[in-house]
């Protein structure tokens, strides 16, 4: 696509004379820092470590075959040039052989995140294991948790089953019918975001995030007892603990030689 | 009186709720109601898409529909819905909508049918219309000319149209598209039962205590009445059983206990197999007292053809198509088939002639000791080897669930249901699996009770209620009853006022037929209504050629610009749903009306009214003279009787068919449309070409005739206002209570007047048939009359008409998705809707795609021996089919896969089977 090329191109030579002025500047700065909420290709580098090594070269873009991806330009409010897709409009379509991720130049998207040893010991890419988000459902707008035979997230996902899955539970309203209700389930949901764009809500009641966004952290103290793959998390149960609370700020001995 | 939002909502919808089932609301209640709700209204409605009958209520601004809401009243719904039925309120406002007739003109403009379209007026396109038709009326007579009909027409608008056909036309030449949907599944039910329709109704889901699902993908396809099904397994998840029995995996699997991937066609030996091991290895489960008292045993040829053209080495068809088309004649015989018919003393290796595909009905009575010779080949080491579809399950494992399928029906305690649709109805055999889905449960004796029920999904709203029942097909006239039949013809004709001799005793072209007669130039003139036959039909680049390249007139009315509109020669700009009067008839013989909602958009008018005004433009003296119909039969010139009974040869048949004496008594306005718009009796704002309405409430007339055809003959239907006061009743409507399960004395007034114990299977048709034995009827024998019993017949395994090859290895099968509808007409117009599955997809196995060098999302060609399409690969898609099968859906106008399909049918039913034939792939 040549033209394409060109266009993205024509955008970075923009992109240089703009940063020359004083006001774009600021606002390249500004848009430099501020995007938490970007969806990164799949094998993205943490966020830091993917914008101090993404050089802006736009090749991932031009690899995709569905134009998913797409570089910030300046006024998207993200970091200018760095690639990022909007699911709601063009979601990625997680491609087998992940076309955006070997043509990166500096390993900002990085092939080992989205590979798996074959039995011949060969990485062989698997765009399964990427991570771009993760699907989160506001159960009050969503017709399907209100009954509405809905689902057309659950039946886009091409993780069907395994990145969302349909919990049936009796309508109790009606005592006749099920509601059958989307359940995402974060190990296996990549933030492809084809849920998001099937949804057919106003605003989409399903929508991709950034995991750590949109995701809680449990205690690194406490193992489910009855989930043997809970133990698992037994790696980041250190020995360094040392709690600390506003009650415990004072010394021992500070605190019992006070008066009463 | 002050009220709080919450109080507020309350209040109007129980209201609105009330109102419409007639309901006394407290005067306060109804002030409250009225000063909130002020800007709109709210008024019952049905849900403008599949053959469940959701009730909807309706909420009108302003002349426009702002808002629908599931009706919590309506028994079959609750007030839930699916997201088509969510959307009702957008699918009338896409920004396409046709809103002028367009005619194909030249510069001049001048009828040019290879001109562009341009807007005409109504009374421009009708004059054009009609001189089409009456140059090739003279030309070909009633044979000549052709509508294709609907299951989404309104009851009325079927009534009107067959009418006109029928009566006025003298053609048979209407069949609607529900041929293609549920022809096979009437079959199954006139020559077991006599009459057409299920006993049962959807409350059996909840009674149930196994519910096996045949070729139904319910989880997508009704997906209210799968929410019905999937709460009664979670009532006694352990108890209940749910199999779903498909050609490959689909969402209803999710819930399922067993998931039966068989190869295309085998369910005719599943069914053989399960009646087998009744027969042979658990005699104890037939219910022998049901049996001796209601059922005979019958049974049919095997050489019935596939519903092909009969002349083999057609001229029309391409070279490709030839080897295909010569199984209409004849076939080599399989293994398999030789084995299944070893009863019939057929070998394997030979050439079965097609000898009775003229007569494929035809079917006689046997001994039960004939019908367990037919099964004994059966067995389960052969049905297992034969029918097993996913090469990647192990026999073992596979027959262990055939095992389980048995024990899951025949187990005296428990109560069985069985559902289907297309993958039985749209089948080579579809009559016969119809039949053979009855076989096991009069066996069981489970049927026509809560819970027992062998149950014909229906596709479309109004399939049942206006396309059987009113009888929109080239065979039928309203309530069951069959142009063929003198007593039947006399008795239309009586109830329609038309002289003695009018109507047309010869069957004419079935929907698949109407095509192939435009191809062979026998038909001239067609008129296409509430339906899409350009894109529906199956090997359509014949018919696509024969609409634009012969000498022929194609009118379509239509809502939206689709296929069939742009390959006509005139568009009708045609009234929606809610923009009408109308009535639908569900799948579980719910008859639900409605008022219209609003004025049509445009110069758009309704069906109905677009029938009637044609009507105008023909006297008498031109249709009832005598017309040449075929060597044997010539249809008489009535004009004599007609003359007799007070007409004159200048009335036209307006004045005899739709604004006669009758009709005018039907006042308007009338009590039960107060405060709303009806077009058709008294013109609207718009003012159309100075319309201002027939006077009368045409809508209540042809309700009222056409109920005439049905009381005291099984098929009772209720007075017009009745229906604006309920929910929608089942019939037989008798003394003014609806009958949920027919058939049995309990629930059904006409079992009880049969006076033959618990069960009648009273329908009357197909009562006194021939005696014989498994190779045929015996001349000698008398016949065998059957009153109020119905029919187990023995049906055979048959291949397929088209199998994979070397050259087109895979199977191909069709078929719908939940978010679209059909073509795709209106639900690709909403927004939603085409963002949730915005095109059609291919879906396979990641094995065959792989094998093929193909990623997912690329495009790869289809291509079968009549042609090809491009679409995107899909293998982890909604649905897996095992490996060697593909499924493609047939909403989606750029990706037209019935150029690829065959044009097959059940030879009985004229039913295309949409879901096999042979295809190959490559990269695009």
């Amino acid at each position: 696509m040549p033209e394409r090329r060109e266009f993205l191109l024509k955008t970075f030579k923009s992109l240089g004379l703009a940063a020359t002025g004083g006001l774009a500047w600021s606002g390249f700065i500004e848009e430099g820092r501020s995007a938490p909420l970007i969806l990164r290709p799949p094998g993205a580098l943490p966020e830091k470590d993917f914008l101090a090594s993404c050089i802006k070269c736009g090749m991932c873009v031009e690899a995709c075959p569905y134009d998913a991806l797409v570089l910030a330009k300046p006024g998207d409010s993200k970091p200018v040039g760095t690639p990022y897709y909007t699911p709601r409009t063009n979601p990625c379509y997680m491609c087998r052989d992940i076309p955006c991720v070997p043509v990166c130049p500096t390993g900002s998207l990085d092939k080992t995140l989205v590979s798996e040893k074959g039995e011949d010991g060969e990485l062989r890419l698997n765009i399964n294991m990427a991570k771009m988000g993760i699907a989160v459902i506001d159960r009050e707008i969503c017709i399907a948790y209100a009954g509405i035979q809905c689902d057309a997230c659950y039946r886009a996902c091409p993780l069907i089953d395994k990145a969302i899955t349909v919990e049936y539970t009796r309508n109790v309203r009606t005592g006749k019918h099920t509601i059958q209700a989307p359940v995402v389930h974060s190990d296996a949901c990549t933030g492809c975001g084809l849920c998001e764009r099937a949804c057919v809500t106003r605003k989409a009641s399903i929508f991709v995030l950034p995991k750590e966004i949109a995701m809680g952290q449990s205690s690194e103290r406490y193992i489910k007892g009855w989930d043997e793959q809970d133990e698992e998390r037994m790696k980041e149960a250190t020995e360094k603990v040392t709690t600390q609370t506003p009650r415990s700020g004072r010394k021992a001995l500070d605190y019992l030689n006070d008066e009463l | 009186m002050k009220v709080s939002r919450r109080d507020f909502l309350k209040t109007t919808a129980a209201v609105s709720a009330a109102t419409a089932i007639g309901l006394s609301v407290p005067d306060n209640l109804k002030a409250v109601a009225a000063e909130t709700q002020a800007d709109w209204r709210w008024d019952k409605a049905v849900c403008r898409f599949c053959g469940t009958g959701c009730g909807i209520m309706i909420a009108t601004r302003n002349d426009m529909i702002v808002a629908v809401k599931g009706d919590p009243l309506a028994p079959v719904n609750m007030g839930l819905n699916c997201i088509k039925g969510y959307f009702n309120a957008k699918i009338m406002y896409g920004a396409d909508r046709l809103t002028d007739p367009l005619l194909r003109v030249n510069d001049a403009g001048e009828f040019d049918k290879n001109g562009k379209f341009r807007p005409v007026t109504w009374e421009r396109a009708f004059d054009e219309m009609a001189n089409q038709f009456k140059k090739y009326y003279s030309e070909l007579g009633p044979k000549g000319i052709s509508v294709f009909g609907s299951g989404q027409y309104t009851v009325q608008e079927g009534v009107a149209a067959v009418k006109l056909v029928k009566g006025g036309f003298r053609s048979n030449n209407i069949d609607p598209n529900a041929r293609h949907c549920m022809a096979s599944a009437v079959v199954g039910f006139i020559q077991t039962f006599g009459i057409d329709e299920p006993a049962g109704n959807y409350d059996d889901m909840h009674f149930a205590d196994s519910i096996v699902l045949w070729g139904a993908n319910m989880a997508e396809m009704h997906p209210v009445l799968w929410s019905k099904i999937t709460d009664r397994k979670l009532s006694r998840p352990d108890w209940v059983k749910l199999v779903n029995i498909s050609t490959f995996r689909n969402r209803c699997s999710n819930i399922s206990d067993i998931e039966i991937i068989i190869k295309p066609n085998t369910d005719l030996a599943l069914l053989n197999y399960i009646a087998r091991e009744i027969v042979y290895n658990r005699p104890e489960a037939i219910d022998q007292d049901f049996v001796d008292r209601y059922c005979v045993f019958a049974t049919g040829p095997v050489d019935i053809g596939y519903g092909m053209r009969s002349r083999i080495d057609h001229p029309k068809y391409r070279p490709g198509e030839l080897d295909t088309a010569a199984r209409e004649a004849s076939k080599t015989v399989t293994k398999e088939e030789a084995h299944a018919w070893s009863s019939l003393g057929i070998k394997a290796g030979s050439t079965l002639r097609m000898k009775n595909t003229k007569k494929p009905v035809k079917h006689w009575a046997i001994s039960f000791d004939d019908f367990k010779k037919g099964l004994e080949p059966y067995t389960l080491d052969f049905v297992a080897e034969l029918a097993k579809g996913d090469s990647d399950e192990s026999l073992s494992e596979f027959k262990d669930k055939l095992k389980k399928l048995v024990e899951y029906y025949v187990a005296k305690d428990r109560k069985v249901s069985s559902f289907w649709t297309m993958g039985f109805n749209q089948h080579v055999r579809g009559s016969w699996v119809n039949e053979q889905m009855y076989m096991v449960h009069l066996l069981l004796g489970k049927i026509a009770q809560p819970g027992n029920s062998p149950f014909s999904l229906t596709g479309q709203p109004s399939a049942c209620g206006t396309a059987r029942e009113v009888g929109t097909f080239a065979h039928r006239l309203p309530s069951d009853m069959v142009v063929f039949n003198p007593k039947h013809r006399k008795k239309s004709e009586k109830l329609w006022k038309l002289p003695e001799g009018t109507l047309n005793p010869v069957v004419g072209s079935h929907y698949t037929k109407i095509m192939r007669d435009l191809e062979d130039g026998k038909i001239k003139w067609a008129w296409v209504q509430v339906c899409n036959p350009w894109q529906n039909t199956a090997n359509m680049n014949h018919w696509i050629k024969a609409a634009r390249e012969m000498d022929n007139f194609i009118v379509v009315s239509e809502v939206y610009p689709g296929i069939s509109a742009k390959v006509a020669d005139l568009i009708l700009p045609t009234a929606m749903i809610f923009e009408k009067w109308g009535a639908y008839g569900n799948a579980e013989r719910r008859t639900q009306h409605w008022r219209q909602q609003v004025t049509p958009v445009g110069k758009a008018m309704s069906d109905t009214w677009q029938t009637v005004e044609f009507s105008k433009r023909f006297t008498l003296a031109e249709v009832w003279k005598a017309h040449k119909i075929n060597d044997k039969v010539t249809l008489p010139d009535v004009m004599a009787k007609a003359r007799a009974m007070g007409y004159k040869d200048t009335d036209t048949l307006y004045d005899v068919l739709y604004a006669n004496k009758e009709a005018k008594s039907y006042k308007w306005p009338d009590p039960v449309g107060k405060g709303f718009l009806n077009s058709e009796a008294a013109g609207d704002k718009r003012d159309v070409e100075g319309f201002k309405g027939y006077g009368f409430f045409i809508q209540k007339y042809l309700w009222g005739e056409y109920r005439k055809f049905g009381i005291g003959n099984g098929h009772d239907l209720a007075d017009f206002d009745t229906y604006h006061k309920v929910r929608g009743l089942k019939w037989p409507v008798v003394n003014g209570k609806e009958t949920p399960w027919r058939f049995n004395a309990d629930y059904d007034p006409y079992a009880r007047k049969a006076n033959t114990g618990q069960f009648a299977f009273y329908g009357k048709a197909l009562k006194a048939i021939a005696q014989g034995d498994l190779k045929g009827p015996r001349k000698e024998l008398e016949k065998l009359k059957l009153p109020n019993k119905a029919k187990i017949f023995l049906r055979h395994y048959a291949e397929a008409a088209e199998i994979p090859s070397s050259e087109y290895p895979l199977w191909l099968c069709t078929g719908r998705v939940l978010e679209h509808w059909h073509s795709g007409t209106m639900t690709m117009r909403v927004p939603e809707l085409y963002r949730a599955a915005p095109e059609a997809v291919c879906f396979m196995h990641p094995n065959d795609a792989e094998s093929n060098g193909f990623r997912d999302g690329q495009l790869i060609w289809i291509e079968s021996r009549r042609g090809k399409v491009k679409s995107r690969i899909n293998t982890r898609g909604r649905n897996s089919p095992p490996k060697g099968l593909i499924f493609v859906p047939w909403f989606d106008e750029r990706v037209l896969i019935n150029k690829v399909t065959l044009d097959a049918t059940c030879p009985m039913s004229k039913e295309t089977d949409f879901k096999k034939c042979a295809v190959k792939v490559y990269k695009a």
